[in-house]
């Protein structure tokens, strides 16, 4: 069972390695992919989406720097941990106080994009920048 | 000529000073590079620039008039690298009068290594009947034939010359997928000419860019990419202002760095740059440039400074023609 399908967006500016390293995050995050899951083969996600399959592999080897799959010879790359977050999920206090100072924001008169740039620079500025596209 | 780079099997092709003449006009010169297998290569250029020529030699079909060429760490052509070696020309011959499984047969019966299923299951994805007559077949859905035959071959290496500009979207994605399957499973190598790059965004990630018969640009995408850089900023009073001038003055600061291209839009002066040493002073604002946008430049100013990062002798300098 095909448990994750990326969708590679060549006009995004975003290195299409990095795009199915944050797609698989982020279906890490919700819980689309659990552990013991196994990622599509280099072969299936090229067939798919005729992208370079050294792509692939680069983002997988990513994500196993990051911990978060390993691969099993003969068998393929498998999800090791999850990326769901408790802390996160709809009910949490953190998610509640977000939601309380972006009602905030709107009522001073910021719109979507100036939050969106507003939280962006703090973003950076308390948790750093994102991280570089390494080599 | 024996090559320092022949017994480099871990390089799919090297050419050292290769050049191409035919009567008095250069095709080709002094091309130097070096392709490590398992590479998805893009070959990219005007029409006449030299990417056909390049292709052709490497299959072998051309004599070089200069340099040398190796596959796989062997100088010569021999019928163990041409076996090795699957070659779709631009014209993509194939006997009109046979059907589609004629053809495969005819393949088969050429090649030893044959795989019959990959060339098979290409066809159905395009939804290309193999009982139909070649001569009644689009020139798209030749291509794809001539791109099975190919990949039934069961090669190291793949040359293709300009191989998706009849194919409709939807063929060219299945194309490029099959392609690309083909390659993530066997480590083929790939190298594919086209002048529309749009065809390989995110499929190469390997290139060269040829103009006039020289390369301009070569090597790793991502490194030829992060050799650049896009500098947008306002233009200063002084500096004449003109609606579009192509290299308008330049500020000082700039001098230090390799230009590529500078255009002028209004106000705003945007600058394809390859930054030096120093960090660049002043109100910029710096980004990444895409591979297109660096070809952009690169093809829009034929006086750009070549960037060669395959290694070898032509890094240097080069002297004028």
């Amino acid at each position: 069972m095909r448990v994750i399908e990326y969708r590679i967006d060549r006009r995004a500016g975003v290195a299409t390695y990095l795009q199915i390293v944050q797609q698989t995050k982020q279906a890490l995050r919700l819980g689309l992919l659990q552990p013991g899951d196994r990622l599509p083969t280099a072969k299936e996600v090229v067939a798919a989406t005729a992208i370079n399959p050294n792509t692939v592999l680069k983002a997988y080897r990513e994500l196993e720097r990051e911990g978060l799959v390993e691969p099993r010879p003969g068998l393929g790359t498998f999800v090791r941990r999850s990326l769901a977050r408790p802390e996160s999920a709809a009910g949490s206090p953190l998610r509640a106080e977000l939601a309380a100072w972006m009602d905030r924001a709107r009522e001073a008169g910021l719109d979507r994009e100036d939050v969106a740039a507003l939280f962006a620079s703090v973003l950076d500025e308390r948790l750093g920048d994102a991280p570089p596209t390494p080599n | 000529m024996t090559s320092e780079y022949a017994g480099d099997p871990g390089a799919a092709i090297v050419a050292r000073g290769l050049g191409k003449r035919y009567r008095q006009t250069w095709a080709l010169r002094e091309v130097t590079l070096r392709l490590p297998a398992g590479r998805i290569c893009a070959v990219i250029g005007p029409n006449g620039s030299g990417k056909s020529t390049l292709l052709a030699m490497a299959a072998g079909l051309l004599a070089p008039t200069t340099g040398s060429l190796s596959l796989f760490g062997e100088a010569r052509s021999t019928s163990a690298t041409r076996r090795r070696v699957a070659y779709v020309a631009q014209d993509k011959p194939l006997f009109p009068r046979l059907t589609v499984a004629e053809t495969l047969r005819f393949g088969r019966e050429l090649n030893p290594g044959w795989d019959q299923a990959v060339a098979e299951r290409v066809l159905r994805d395009v939804d290309i009947p193999t009982g139909a007559r070649i001569s009644t077949l689009s020139g798209g859905q030749r291509t794809c034939v001539a791109l099975a035959l190919a990949l039934g071959k069961r090669a190291d290496l793949l040359l293709l010359d300009e191989p998706m500009a009849d194919q409709d979207p939807l063929r060219r994605s299945r194309m490029m997928g099959a392609l690309m399957a083909e390659a993530a499973e066997h480590g083929t190598t790939v190298v594919i000419a086209t002048h529309v790059l749009a065809e390989l965004d995110g499929v190469s990630d390997h290139l060269w860019l040829f103009g006039a018969g020289r390369l301009r640009l070569a090597g790793d995408t991502e490194a030829i990419q992060s050799a650049h850089a896009l500098v947008t900023g306002a233009r200063r009073d002084g500096e004449r202002a003109g609606d579009r001038a192509s290299n308008p003055g330049l500020p000082p600061e700039l001098a230090a760095h390799a230009v590529v291209e500078a255009r002028a839009t209004g106000r705003q002066l945007t600058v394809l740059v390859r930054p030096g040493g120093t960090e660049l002073e002043g109100e910029w604002i710096t980004r990444e440039p895409s591979v297109e946008e660096i070809l952009l430049g690169y093809l829009r100013n034929p006086t750009a400074p070549p960037l060669l990062l395959d290694g070898g002798p032509t890094d240097a300098p080069e002297v004028a023609a």
